[in-house]
């Protein structure tokens, strides 16, 4: 299995005014391409943050410390991948929803209320594929060109199909070079020395400086009647829009794409928001607990979806739960984290049939079955506060076999069984 | 890997399901009240504005309260008449004599300018105070029980926010004569709307929470939950719209005073310092800026006075704001 | 004649929709509308169904937060009175209905009002779903514990605090969490509180409002080991309402599941999920995660959204998104039928499924 995103040793913290909040305690998730990934773990434990450090979303007041995070979506990076920690702000804008898209919990807060839901799901559409949409309107205004009668309305068509070859040219033109700029960057990736460090900034620059638009354009778009000519583009991304809705099986895309979020339901919210996450055909999709608000059937429908999604358009999703069931479920490999660390590492078959680490245990007992038990047994005592977080390893105060070095350092990640990894002293003589 | 060489997990047995002590927080001496109101007080503490604004409203409480030492009356039945030494209608300049300058007819303006801080906490203080009872009371009701007893005060509310200001000091003056009573009381009656308003919003968000119903649940009178309920939790906000509000209570009584519905002339109190010097304003044609004095410091004085309290009210809010508590 | 704890008869919520420029009565939301349930003491029933079916509207109905729009609920009253005042409100003579209103004043629990109503909430009690908003902030933990005592003058100043601390030591806690502010614990800590909360009074009858799904996973096993044992230290009846099916299997002795206001199926908890009958069942049995990645089962995805209670279905209000409905389903509204002892079910077709 090649590989897709890795994360190696991440830790964040959070300065916040009681103290510093350690919520990755050095956090290494390997996504391979073409699976599901399930992050497990309870409030708290720090999987929303590891995946908003993979986008470098994290919110303020927290910062990645430390740690890499590796990309390997293009050919070209297979063997280094790219550490995107060290990349600028603009190159992850133009990753994220590109290559990387993330859909949240809450759908209703998801979606902008006053915006209408044909135009959110656009958003993506003008920003990453503007040259697509370009080319698209090229094309079906050269059409018309011909058909039109009157002169005014053939000028106009002119004016407009000008405008927008102009525009498209441009980005043709850019792409190529920041493509070039992109590899020279990936060279000169781990060189830390001052000369290549200057350098690396000036290159970084240069490449923001190439994604602004041109200059006659963004004249056009300030002249007051003028700009209307962009109209003609917001057609073309509608029409794209509405195609996109019905793929994802939401009924009369036309009506609801002039409409607003507050007039759909639930699970009809969520689909849209998973419209705007794949309109650009993503690499790979990080979910984080999206059915978590939804009612049991409506989270059918939506697990159903993102199954056919997996098999038709995106490769790799990262879904985030704290519900074993949907692990069980949707999952191929899984990881359960404790308080920012990575506990337990393998596939779905083998953490619920042969789990090592003592929480994976103690979660698989405290979960209601479909079978009868008697009494549910539980992990005693609470989640501690990642302020001053437990020494060593951070389940030891909770864990029925604690020994002595458990107090003392982290316990290392051992490849217990082929795919199978997991961070305990128990296993240490184990490992192959 | 056989299975009985793996450890496995017990089923909780009764003990284990107490929740530890030592995982609960360490307990402080004190009653928790306490300790609550002295980690908001030390959070308050260290904003440097909060240093500002504190300082100079203990700078006004330390003149009103010392004024008789400070500023020693002439005549100790009426400590609110300025003295003046003198009958020239034109304001003297700041002199040995008086160090602030004069007003015309040659009152002191040092001794109003401390003095004025009495009558200015008398009438902010009051006026606040009456007004924010005024308005928990119809605020919390018309939140609590909505429906018709909603419609009616918030009607009501709406009329008093209509009436201006202006015409009902006038009104008012009409009908009591001249004076800071006059004045204190005009506030009030057109002042506790805003308060309504506010408590109104918080208890219609309070109303909903489950306590509230956990409260009926257990078979609390309306009362009881509108008096351990409601109002502790949303009291807050009225109190940092109220210290807000000392500060332009005083503003709106001095600028009533300058329009001439205040006290007579020689009285104490910062509005009517400047309502004296209307003449004044602008000095002779040789010498426009002649007569500063006698505006600038009553004026500065005010601004300086609602300056402290806007700071201190910021603070406040700062601080017991739920919302931004845990920043 | 076997004597139910709570006895539930046609019970009515509808919420008035007001519009327009006057706020005249356009329609209205039916949340409960028209259920008959019975309650046996010392049991644990289970109420099942996704948002908008109307479970925490009943639930909150039974304790008088709410006030019903009709019907009658009766709790621990003889049956053969109870019988006997159906018959006379299905009756037409009116002096049969006059005896019958003043009946229901001092039975129909709907209809108390004043020291009844203050001795019904000593008898039930309510446990609500976010710990975090069912705790007022600004009060120390042993007020809000002893809230329902002093409220309802049952206890003296003086014995507060030994009452209070023989109910958090029911619940796991102890004496340092007596001085606290509700903000200082956890999220299961605080929903122990509001359970000896619950407790305070000696209630015979609580209702659990989905009392764990604001918890982490491992915690939630703690909260229900506590419920199940209270419910057997202290012989309670519990009304259980959540959306979690797994949940209620693991608490519930029989299960209701509700659907737009109406129950569909009530049945004992092994029976429902080893034979489901309306298709609303099993569509919500097929449709839960099962923590076992062999399961391998067949899952009925239902088409369409949970629908408005403004405006349900006639007749039958889940055909829209019935795979088996046929045009009987569009006309009659299906009635209760016994399909096997204690397991009831109101669909017209389910001996054919």
């Amino acid at each position: 299995m090649e590989k897709l995103i890795e994360t190696r040793e991440l830790y964040t913290d959070f300065y916040t005014f009681e103290g510093v909040v350690k919520a990755l305690n050095g956090v290494s998730v390997v996504v391979n391409q073409g699976e599901t990934y399930g992050l497990v773990g309870e409030s708290g434990c720090g999987k929303s943050v590891t995946v908003r450090s993979m986008m470098r979303i994290v919110q303020s007041p927290g910062k990645i410390v430390d740690g890499k995070i590796l990309l390997f979506f293009r050919e070209a990076d297979r063997s280094k991948g790219i550490d995107i920690l060290k990349r600028s702000e603009t190159y992850m804008i133009s990753m994220r929803g590109d290559d990387i898209s993330m859909i949240f919990q809450e759908a209703s807060t998801s979606l902008n209320p006053v915006m209408s839901i044909g135009y959110q799901v656009g958003e993506s559409f003008y920003f990453h594929r503007l040259a697509q949409m370009l080319e698209l309107t090229v094309k079906e205004l050269e059409e018309e060109i011909p058909r039109a009668k009157f002169f005014l309305v053939k000028g106009w068509k002119r004016i407009q199909r000008g405008l927008f070859r102009r525009e498209l040219g441009r980005l043709t033109r850019y792409s190529a070079e920041i493509d070039r700029i992109d590899e020279q960057l990936y060279q000169l990736e781990d060189q830390e020395d001052p000369q290549s460090v200057r350098k690396k900034v000036l290159l970084n620059r240069h490449r923001d400086r190439l994604r602004e638009k041109d200059g006659l354009v963004q004249f056009v778009r300030r002249v007051p009647f003028l700009r209307r000519y962009y109209r003609r583009l917001d057609r073309t991304v509608k029409n794209q829009v509405v195609d996109l809705l019905r793929s994802l099986g939401v009924s009369n895309p036309d009506r609801i794409v002039d409409g607003h979020p507050h007039e759909l339901s639930g699970g009809m919210q969520q689909r849209i928001v998973i419209a705007i996450a794949l309109a650009c055909h993503p690499i790979m999709l990080i979910a984080d607990e999206p059915t978590s608000n939804l009612d049991v059937t409506i989270q059918a429908q939506i697990i159903d979806l993102i199954k056919t999604l997996k098999e038709t358009t995106i490769a790799s999703v990262l879904f985030i739960t704290h519900d074993l069931g949907l692990v069980a479920e949707i999952c191929d490999r899984a990881s359960v984290m404790y308080c920012g660390d990575v506990c337990e590492t393998a596939d779905v078959k083998t953490i619920f049939h042969d789990p090592l680490h003592p929480y994976t245990k103690g979660l698989l007992e405290s979960v209601p079955k479909a079978e009868q038990v008697e009494t549910l047994s539980t992990i005693p005592g609470v989640v501690p506060n990642l302020v001053d977080p437990p020494s060593g390893c951070r389940f030891h105060p909770r864990c029925p076999h604690t020994m002595d070095i458990c107090l003392e350092t982290k316990p290392p990640t051992i490849e217990y069984a082929p795919g199978h990894y997991v961070a305990c002293y128990l296993y240490m003589d184990n490992e192959r | 890997m056989s299975s009985d060489s793996k450890p496995t997990l017990q089923p909780a047995s009764g003990d284990e399901d107490r929740v530890p002590e030592s995982t609960a927080e360490k307990p402080q001496a004190g009653h928790p009240r306490w300790k609550d109101l002295g980690f908001s007080l030390k959070r308050l503490l260290k904003n440097p504005l909060t240093i500002i604004g504190l300082t100079i409203i203990l700078f006004f409480v330390f003149l009103a309260i010392f004024a008789p030492i400070l500023a020693p009356p002439p005549r100790p039945t009426d400590p609110f008449l300025m003295p003046h030494k003198g009958w020239k209608i034109a304001p003297s300049p700041p002199s040995k004599d008086a160090p602030l300058g004069t007003l015309p007819s040659q009152y002191d303006i040092l001794y109003g300018v401390i003095w004025g801080a009495r009558s200015a906490f008398k009438i902010g203080v009051l006026v606040v105070m009456a007004n924010m009872v005024m308005g928990i009371i119809l605020g919390s009701l018309a939140g609590y029980f909505g429906g018709l007893i909603d419609e009616i005060i918030m009607r009501i509310t709406d009329i008093f926010y209509a009436i201006p200001l202006l015409v009902m000091g006038m009104a008012m003056v009409v009908a009591l004569g001249r004076g800071l009573t006059s004045i204190t009381i005009v506030l009030i009656i057109l002042g506790w709307p805003t308060y309504t308003r506010v408590i109104r919003s918080e208890v219609l968000v309070i109303r909903d929470m489950d306590y509230i119903q956990a409260a009926r649940a257990s078979g609390s009178s309306h009362l009881r939950i509108l008096l351990k309920h409601v109002l502790p939790n949303s009291i807050f906000s009225v109190i940092i719209v109220g210290s807000m509000r000392i500060g332009i209570t005083v503003l709106i009584a001095a600028a009533l005073s300058f329009l001439g519905l205040g006290s007579d002339a020689g009285y104490a109190d910062w509005g009517q310092m400047v309502s004296t010097c209307r003449n004044w304003i602008v000095g002779p044609a040789d010498n426009r800026l002649g007569y500063w004095y006698v505006v600038f410091i009553p004026g500065f004085v005010i601004a300086l006075f609602v300056l402290g309290w806007n700071l201190l009210g910021d603070a406040i809010r700062d601080v017991f704001d739920p919302k931004m508590r845990r920043r | 004649m076997k004597q139910h704890l709570i006895d539930i008869r046609q019970l009515k919520k509808y919420y008035a929709v007001r519009g327009g420029v006057f706020r005249r009565h356009i329609a209205d939301v039916k949340a409960v509308d028209g259920v008959d349930m019975k309650i046996e003491k010392g049991e644990c029933l289970g109420l099942v169904g996704e948002s908008g079916c109307g479970k925490t509207t009943l639930g909150k109905t039974i304790l008088r937060l709410h006030d019903s729009t009709a019907g009658r609920i009766y709790m621990e009253q003889p049956q053969e009175k109870i019988e006997e005042l159906e018959q006379l409100l299905g009756g037409s003579l009116s002096d049969g209905r006059q005896r019958a209103a003043s009946m229901l004043k001092t039975m129909d629990i709907t209809k108390f009002r004043g020291k009844r109503l203050l001795d019904l909430r000593q008898k039930v009690q309510i446990v609500f779903q976010d710990p975090s908003n069912s705790l007022s902030p600004r009060m120390l933990v042993k007020h809000i514990v002893a809230e329902p005592l002093v409220s309802q003058r049952l206890i003296k100043a003086n014995e507060i605090e030994g009452r209070v601390l023989e109910l958090l030591e029911k619940v796991g806690l102890g004496k340092t969490h007596m001085m606290r502010y509700p903000h200082e614990f956890s999220g299961g800590q605080r929903q122990r509180i509001a359970i000896a909360r619950a407790l305070a009074t000696n209630p015979q009858f609580i209702m659990m409002d989905e009392p764990t799904s604001a918890l982490d996973v491992s915690v939630q096993a703690q909260i229900l080991n506590l419920l199940k044992k209270l419910q057997s230290d202290f012989d309670l009846t519990y009304l259980f309402v959540t959306h979690h099916l797994l949940v209620v299997k693991y608490t519930s002795e029989r299960i209701a599941v509700m659907y737009l206001g109406k129950i569909v199926e009530l049945s004992e908890t092994q029976e429902l999920f080893a034979k489901p009958l309306h298709p609303y069942t099993k569509a919500l049995l097929s449709a839960i995660p099962i923590p076992d990645p062999d399961t391998g089962r067949e899952r009925i995805i239902l088409t369409g959204d949970v629908p408005n209670p403004v405006n349900p279905p006639r007749a039958c209000r889940f055909h829209p998104r019935c795979p088996y409905a046929e045009d009987i389903c569009r006309e009659v509204e299906p009635q209760f039928e016994e399909a096997a002892t204690g397991h009831v079910v109101a669909c017209h077709r389910w001996k054919e499924i």
